[in-house]
């Protein structure tokens, strides 16, 4: 009996939102008074064993060029070997892009319950109750696993990163890799820019900057802070912005600690895919703009004037003028 | 060709949340319900394009839910699809649905199953991977594109700041995402179409139940904006860096 933590690596490195897992999965053992034990499938470029310092004593990793390629069946299928293995009772992922195609999956083969978009520890003193986000983060659910084997997607950004020293020991797993039916042709990445899933702060545009010539004031100060671009939905569907910035109850939902919004008037269904935001700062020159009744900071204003002078201040801040 | 597109009622997207029952229960009361946006904006339109680009495709539509989801399915085969399936039983487990909607795959023998990338209700993520697995095929989640070339899907998946592009023999499962397809409305003949299109029902398969909900609640409210002056933007950093510790 252990808790099993699912490490996602991407082109030989691991994501950020495993070391939130890797955190979550120590002291969910901690609780249950067991082990946490992380699994690695694939190459990859990190120093594993450093991992421990996260909470897990053993690592297994599962070294074939097949797992490299990331396609759900055959790497459901080799976790489960790995779970069955060493008797895992809770499996954990990332609620995230691989996570979401992975622990569906899982709870079927495994025919163990799944709560995706966990957002705290389980409530173990009477069973086995996870709380998750439901309603676009409106509300959340209690929900109750009473399989044998249990799997939680944890939300990203819901769990704070700890790091409480110690190495793990590095074991290699034996698998069985089936062949994979998918051929990954090619990956497509925007670089030099922070995933806007993985972003602590995101600056969002919306129709208030009037076009996509005016985005340099949001570019500047996203950069400034460090943070990833985001967009409403009328600024994706014109066009202006990428489908791919677009965060609101269609687009991706996203929960930084910091969501700043410029020229976005906040209708509900946007508000749905940030409102786990730690902090919302809103940016708008309307002061009866909905957004303002969501947010934690604002500024009634004119973006154009504004978001400049916000740029500066950062800057200042950060002593890079 | 033929394409299996899974729907799922949801409340409208302004609806009120509320629970009743002790807060065990959603509260219906006042809520407008409509096709999931994820179902029906990407993956029923995608599926109704690949049908005029190729006539002879055939769109079977299939829902998990009692009577009352009738109008929603009906809503749909306006859009398209030539026609619906029923299974008349009511859950909130994934693994249940997503067990329902395979015993209803395995008999229509589909090339292509689509799903939404997630319920706007439950958010669980979860159908289209659990059909997947179930059904012993591959499984394309939050996929952005997707197009046909014969037998051969190409699609682009989301991944962390940008997207994946691969290669897959039908049979496949795929959860689509924004991106896929843009949203249509029905149009007057689409409407009139719908109402004799067929609409079948059936009772649900044995399945396991894996999850149960015990109660629901709201969110702390916020409490309230503190507003800085545009006057003095550098105000707003100060606060951020000093009171919220967020830069």
């Amino acid at each position: 009996m252990s808790v099993l933590v699912f490490i996602d690596v991407a082109e030989g490195h691991v994501k950020k939102a495993s070391f939130e897992v890797l955190t979550y999965g120590a002291d969910l053992a901690k609780q249950l008074g067991t082990t946490a034990e992380g699994i690695v499938l694939g190459s990859t470029n990190e120093d594993l064993a450093a991992l421990g310092k996260y909470g897990v004593t053993k690592i297994h990793q599962v070294k074939n060029s097949t797992l490299d390629h990331f396609d759900s069946q055959v790497l459901t299928n080799v976790i489960a070997q790995v779970a069955q293995e060493i008797g895992a009772k809770v499996v954990l992922f990332s609620n995230n892009v691989d996570g979401k195609a992975i622990a569906p999956r899982l709870s079927a083969r495994l025919r163990a319950g799944l709560v995706s978009g966990a957002v705290s520890l389980p409530d173990t003193s009477n069973g086995f109750v996870v709380k998750k986000n439901v309603f676009s983060g409106k509300a959340f659910a209690n929900v109750s696993l009473t399989t044998d084997v249990k799997i939680i997607a944890l939300s990203p950004n819901a769990y704070k990163v700890q790091e409480t020293g110690g190495t793990a020991a590095v074991i290699s797993f034996n698998a069985t890799v089936p062949a994979s039916r998918l051929k990954i042709t090619s990956i497509n990445k925007v670089s030099g820019e922070v995933p806007l899933t993985e972003a602590e702060i995101v600056v969002s545009g919306g129709r208030g900057l009037k076009g996509p010539e005016n985005w340099g004031i949001v570019e500047d100060l996203a950069h400034a802070l460090h943070a990833a671009l985001a967009c409403s939905r009328p600024v994706a569907d014109a066009h202006w912005r990428p489908h791919n910035e677009h965060v609101g109850q269609t687009g991706i939902a996203i929960a930084p600690n910091l969501y700043i919004a410029i020229g976005i008037s906040g209708a509900i269904q946007h508000l749905a895919g940030v409102n786990r935001s730690k902090v919302i700062v809103v940016i708008n020159k309307d002061p009866e703009a909905p957004f303002f009744k969501a947010a934690d900071y604002g500024i009634v204003g004119d973006a154009f004037d504004v978001v400049p002078k916000l740029t500066d201040a950062v800057k200042k801040l950060k002593g890079t003028s | 060709m033929k394409i299996l597109v899974c729907i799922s009622k949801s409340p409208d997207t302004t609806a009120k949340i509320a629970f009743t029952d002790n807060n065990t229960k959603f509260d219906t009361a006042g809520v407008q319900w409509i096709i999931n946006p994820y179902d029906e904006w990407y993956s029923l339109v995608r599926a109704i394009e690949l049908k005029e680009a190729d006539a002879s495709t055939t769109i079977h539509l299939v829902t998990v839910g009692a009577a009352d989801v009738e109008p929603i399915i009906r809503k749909a085969l306006a859009l398209g699809g030539d026609e619906a399936i029923r299974i008349n039983i009511e859950s909130h487990d994934s693994f249940y649905i997503a067990s329902q909607i395979a015993a209803v795959a395995k008999q229509g023998g589909y090339d292509l199953i689509f799903t939404g990338k997630e319920t706007i209700d439950y958010n669980g993520s979860s159908i289209g991977g659990m059909v997947a697995e179930l059904l012993e095929l591959p499984f394309i989640s939050l996929a952005t594109k997707f197009d046909l070339t014969g037998n051969k899907a190409t699609v682009a998946r989301e991944i962390e700041g940008g997207e994946e592009i691969c290669e897959v023999q039908l049979p496949v499962v795929v959860s689509c995402a924004k991106g896929v397809a843009e949203q249509r409305i029905p149009n007057m003949r689409g409407i009139m179409a719908a109402r004799t299109k067929p609409l079948k029902v059936v009772e649900p398969s044995a399945a396991e139940t894996l999850t149960a909900i015990q109660n629901f609640g709201l969110p702390p409210a916020k409490a309230g904006v503190k507003l800085v002056s545009a006057d003095n933007p550098a105000d707003l950093i100060r606060l951020l860096h000093e009171e919220a510790k967020m830069i």
